[in-house]
């Protein structure tokens, strides 16, 4: 029979049942090749319920550095009885499958184009585990521990790290190695020279860290001087808050006091979440929130109020698959639109598009000092892939000598030494941002009265369309100071004739990375862009500009980077191509690559032949 | 009111004890129409932060959206101000107090503001004990928008348009205790001599102070049929008790006998004297505080004064352990961790 062959390069999917402990086992696996310096990039695919449904976990394994989701599964782990069909259905032919043979499989499971490898995970725990609290989770150690010998994965990475796992519980790690040695010794026995996909020690991963983007967020919040944090619970943010919590509790208590430098407020909705912000903002401390779809829905009441008052804000978007409640635990790329026009009347709003957990750190921090410098929303756009999943990054960078911008504020001398009258709205410096003053900061200066309410220079109230009119505009020409202060695009020029551009952001990169690398490898070079915030700067346009056709590539239906290109831009809309990924599941290569080769747009270029790809979409 | 002010103010006007005039507290000139509650009750807080001798920059103005929210335009003109969305006062003010717990935070809101579109921020603030002094100018019926009926109005009372209100009001105070307040109080805009001295107890309390101030709208809601009108809240007042607020650091030259005053002590070491007297209402006791309201309602009786106290319970800061220092005043230094700890937690990534 043909067998896939391959090292450290292919897809493992594990299956399991949520809440039945499988997510220590998964990620002991994908840390030990991770430890093997091999790049590594696990996803967690899981329901939106707490016990008893089914959660897959793919591990895509690959030297070459390839950390976007592939397509195909070369191994199937599966330990879910309500998915095995399809599970057994999915794995490419020549792979291998391999599940708990205490029970034999039905009659139907009849392909003969792959490889089964029965192991009796439960008889087997039954046998070595004498407590029956740990059988559940032993359960699926023993097939890391088969996993061990059949990709000849270095069986002493898995030991150390259950060692330091439970460094302060010795006791327990006792049991998790004997479930280790019972897996292994029992493939070793029954399935020697079966699986001819392995794991090989690599120096590929030099510094490299692996952590989840919300993770990140949260430390570059805590390194960027963030207070104050109003929040409301939403799949995939939660974590952004408590790992923000985690560290503060680390980083952020006074030695002789032991109280905190920070307040952490659990609000009553997202309203207030976003109240919360404002009213910390405004009042001079660094603050953020975090949230998903229908967090910003509430939001953008208040987001208006925070443009139009000139309020600074940080929030960070960690988008899930909507509209409505959607699929609250899958991932995508659609709220673009929702969060760059955010709220009533004319309004617009900043975005940021970190592409990896370094990213959401440095992006991250980068934003309190875009809010305070531009007093308008930063509005950071994570999403669920990136946020909740393990992803192998850069390690993350801070210069001790980096002071934190906090833009135009007049501090008691400022105001004390002010010849001219002052204006909250008065536009001295000519770039749209005017001086700001912080509550009780002096006895007779600087006091004004904030609104949503139209106001003049002076933060009056005012009907007067003239003044009105003046300050919308003056608007226009702090976003015009923001595009100089954001991040630039990730612009490569791999084709010089510039024939064909790709242009993508955030999770969409890795996959669309190994796409480009696909076609150069049959000779098609493709320039790509990775653009990073909005609104788009003057290269972006140039980028366009300079191609015959473009594709966008996102995860999301209606193409919502493309509808702002093209809103923003000026463009024919016949030149961005849309590549549209809506499965709710991080975008595939083989999606990316089979989209471009089929396009009609480029039929007459004639650039594709004999492409393959690997397996299908998803 | 449509009238200017004039400038002309006595040369001798006295002074506070930090050096301030009552001018010092003013605002700009009401836009309200001539007669609306809400300028008394905004004349009450000056007096107040007049006679508690707050320095005005110290103090902070919060507001909603509607007529009452417009009124921190009309007083405390050195201090900041923040006219914010709708209902969405108590939140703003949340982060506002959240960034620096050093300064005091007067919250204005109204029925429409609270009781409707903010009631769960509302619920939240008292929740959370925010160190707020949350003044409700309460009219019964939404005046911006010319007259509709609040979820305050009392079933049966009707407005200008003469239609009776079909609905059950909303006690704003019974609901306060219920959700875990710590001093609740109701005043009527009308009666100068309790209501100063209920927002001075207000602004000394720790923790969210929920003054409900029955506020008559002369235009829409003032009619012989509305039980928000001047006349019918003068004829059906009821007080729990005459009480003197006493500021910390001012003598106590009254002398009470015994069993006829309660004292409660503030957080900051002011004294109130509750007079037992007149009616004898215990205002410490929860249970109690909302039965005294219960009472006073079936006879027909609106009840005022302190209506609950209890200067134990814990503000936000408290209950989350923040710094004593405001936190808008930390620096980097304070909090950033530094590149060195940053290559740890890398390093624990791997």
């Amino acid at each position: 029979m043909n067998k896939i062959k391959r090292t450290n390069d292919f897809v493992i999917r594990f299956s399991n049942v949520n809440g039945s402990g499988s997510a220590s086992a998964n990620n002991l696996f994908a840390k030990a090749i991770f430890r093997l310096g091999i790049p590594v990039s696990p996803k967690n695919i899981f329901p939106s319920n707490i016990q008893g449904l089914p959660t897959w976990y793919e591990v895509r394994v690959n030297e070459s550095g390839f950390l976007g989701r592939r397509g195909g599964i070369d191994i199937a782990v599966a330990v879910n009885g309500q998915t095995l069909y399809s599970d057994y259905q999915d794995v490419l032919p020549g792979g291998y499958f391999l599940f708990d043979s205490t029970k034999a499989l039905p009659e139907k499971f009849q392909r003969d184009d792959i490889n089964v490898i029965g192991i009796p995970l439960t008889s087997l725990c039954n046998e070595t585990v004498s407590n029956p609290k740990l059988r559940q989770l032993l359960k699926n150690i023993i097939y890391v521990g088969a996993l061990s010998f059949l990709l000849d994965l270095d069986f002493s990475v898995l030991t150390d790290s259950i060692n330091l796992q439970f460094k302060k519980k010795p006791k327990l790690a006792e049991p998790n190695i004997l479930a280790l040695e019972t897996g292994y010794g029992y493939a070793r026995d029954h399935y020697p020279d079966v699986c001819r996909l392995s794991v090989k020690k690599s120096n590929r991963l030099g510094s490299e860290i692996m952590m989840d983007g919300n993770s990140a967020f949260a430390l570059g919040a805590i390194f960027a001087g963030a207070t104050v944090a109003g929040w409301y619970p939403i799949t995939p943010s939660t974590s952004v808050i408590e790992a923000f919590e985690r560290y503060a509790n680390a980083y952020r208590v006074e030695e002789d006091t032991g109280r905190k430098k920070v307040a952490i407020i659990q609000a009553e909705d997202e309203l207030a979440a976003m109240g919360i912000v404002i009213g910390a903002s405004w009042n001079g401390a660094r603050a953020f929130t975090a949230t998903s779809g229908p967090g910003i829905s509430l939001m953008s009441e208040l987001l208006g109020l925070a443009y139009f008052a000139e309020i600074p804000v940080v929030l960070v978007d960690v988008q899930r698959t909507g509209p409505s409640t959607g699929m609250p635990t899958r991932t995508q790329q659609s709220d673009l639109l929702a969060c760059a026009y955010a709220s009533h009347g004319d309004t617009k709003n900043i975005l940021l598009f970190p592409c990896d957990p370094k990213e959401c750190f440095t992006l991250g921090a980068d934003a309190f000092d875009l809010a305070e410098r531009l007093q308008t929303p930063i509005i950071v756009m994570s999403d669920l892939d990136l946020g909740m999943n393990d992803h192998i990054s850069a390690p993350m960078e801070w210069d001790d000598r980096r002071n934190y911008d906090r833009g135009k504020v007049l501090d008691a001398d400022g105001l004390e030494q002010m010849k001219e009258k002052w204006g909250r709205y008065l536009d001295v410096d000519g770039d749209g941002v005017c001086y700001r003053t912080i509550p009780g900061s002096h006895p007779t200066k600087g006091a004004y009265f904030t609104r949503g309410t139209s106001h003049n220079q002076y933060a009056a109230y005012t009907e007067e369309s003239s003044e009105y009119e003046a300050n919308m505009k003056r608007l226009l020409v702090k976003w015009e100071t923001a595009r100089s202060l954001i991040p630039a695009p990730k612009i490569k020029i791999r084709d010089t004739e510039h024939k064909i551009g790709l242009i993508f952001y955030g999770t969409s990169t890795h996959s669309t990375y190994e796409a480009v690398s696909r076609f150069s490898q049959n000779g098609v070079e493709l320039n790509s862009m990775r653009v990073r915030a909005f609104p788009f700067q003057d290269e972006v346009i140039k980028f366009i500009d300079q191609h015959e056709i473009l594709f966008v590539i996102e995860q999301n239906r209606d193409g919502q980077l493309r509808t702002l290109l093209l809103n923003e831009c000026g463009i024919a809309p016949d030149k961005l191509q849309p590549i549209l990924n809506i499965d709710g599941l991080p975008i595939t290569a083989n999606f990316i690559t089979d989209s471009i080769r089929s396009s009609h747009a480029i039929t007459s270029l004639e650039l594709f032949k004999n492409q393959a790809t690997t397996g299908g979409k998803s | 009111m449509s009238s200017t002010r004039p400038n002309f103010r006595h040369p001798k006007q006295p002074k506070n004890d930090i050096g301030y005039t009552r001018t010092d507290y003013e605002g700009a000139v009401s836009t309200l129409c001539a007669g609306c509650g809400h300028d008394s009750t905004t004349n009450a807080i000056i007096q107040a932060c007049f006679e508690l001798n707050l320095e005005p920059h110290k103090v902070v103005k919060m507001s909603g959206i509607g007529c009452s929210s417009k009124t921190p335009a009309y007083f405390l003109s050195k201090s900041h101000g923040f006219n914010t969305v709708h209902g969405r006062m108590p939140s703003i003010a949340t982060g506002a107090n959240m960034a620096n717990r050093d300064l005091l935070y007067i919250g204005i809101s109204g029925d429409g503001d609270t009781a409707s579109i903010g009631m769960g921020q509302f619920a939240h603030a008292l929740r959370r004990n925010l160190n707020l002094n949350y003044v409700c100018m309460n009219n019964g019926c939404y005046g911006l928008t010319k007259g509709q009926d609040s979820a305050t109005a009392d079933r049966g009372s009707a407005g200008k348009k003469g239609i009776p209100n079909p609905y059950e009001s909303i006690d704003l105070c019974e609901l306060a205790i219920e959700l875990g307040a710590s001093f609740v109080a109701r005043g009527f805009s009308g009666d100068k001599q309790q209501l100063v001295p209920l927002l001075k107890s207000a602004m000394s309390h720790n923790g969210l102070a929920f003054v409900d101030v029955i506020s008559p709208c002369v235009t829409f809601n003032n009619t012989s049929s509305s039980t928000k009108s001047y006349q019918y809240v003068r004829e059906h007042i009821e007080a729990t008790n005459t009480f003197d607020f006493v500021p910390l650091q001012q003598e106590i030259l009254t002398h009470y006998e015994e069993g006829t005053s309660q004292e409660v002590v503030m957080h900051d070491g002011s004294i109130i004297h509750l007079h037992k007297a007149d009616s004898g209402k215990d205002v410490t006791n929860r249970l109690k505080a909302v039965n005294n309201l219960e009472t006073e309602k079936e006879k027909g009786r609106l009840l005022t004064g302190i209506l609950y106290i209890n200067p134990e319970i814990e503000e936000t800061h408290d209950i989350i352990n923040s710094t004593l220092r405001p936190l808008n005043s930390l620096t980097r230094e304070d909090l950033c961790p530094g590149s060195t700890v940053l290559d740890k937690i890398n390093a624990a990534m791997r």
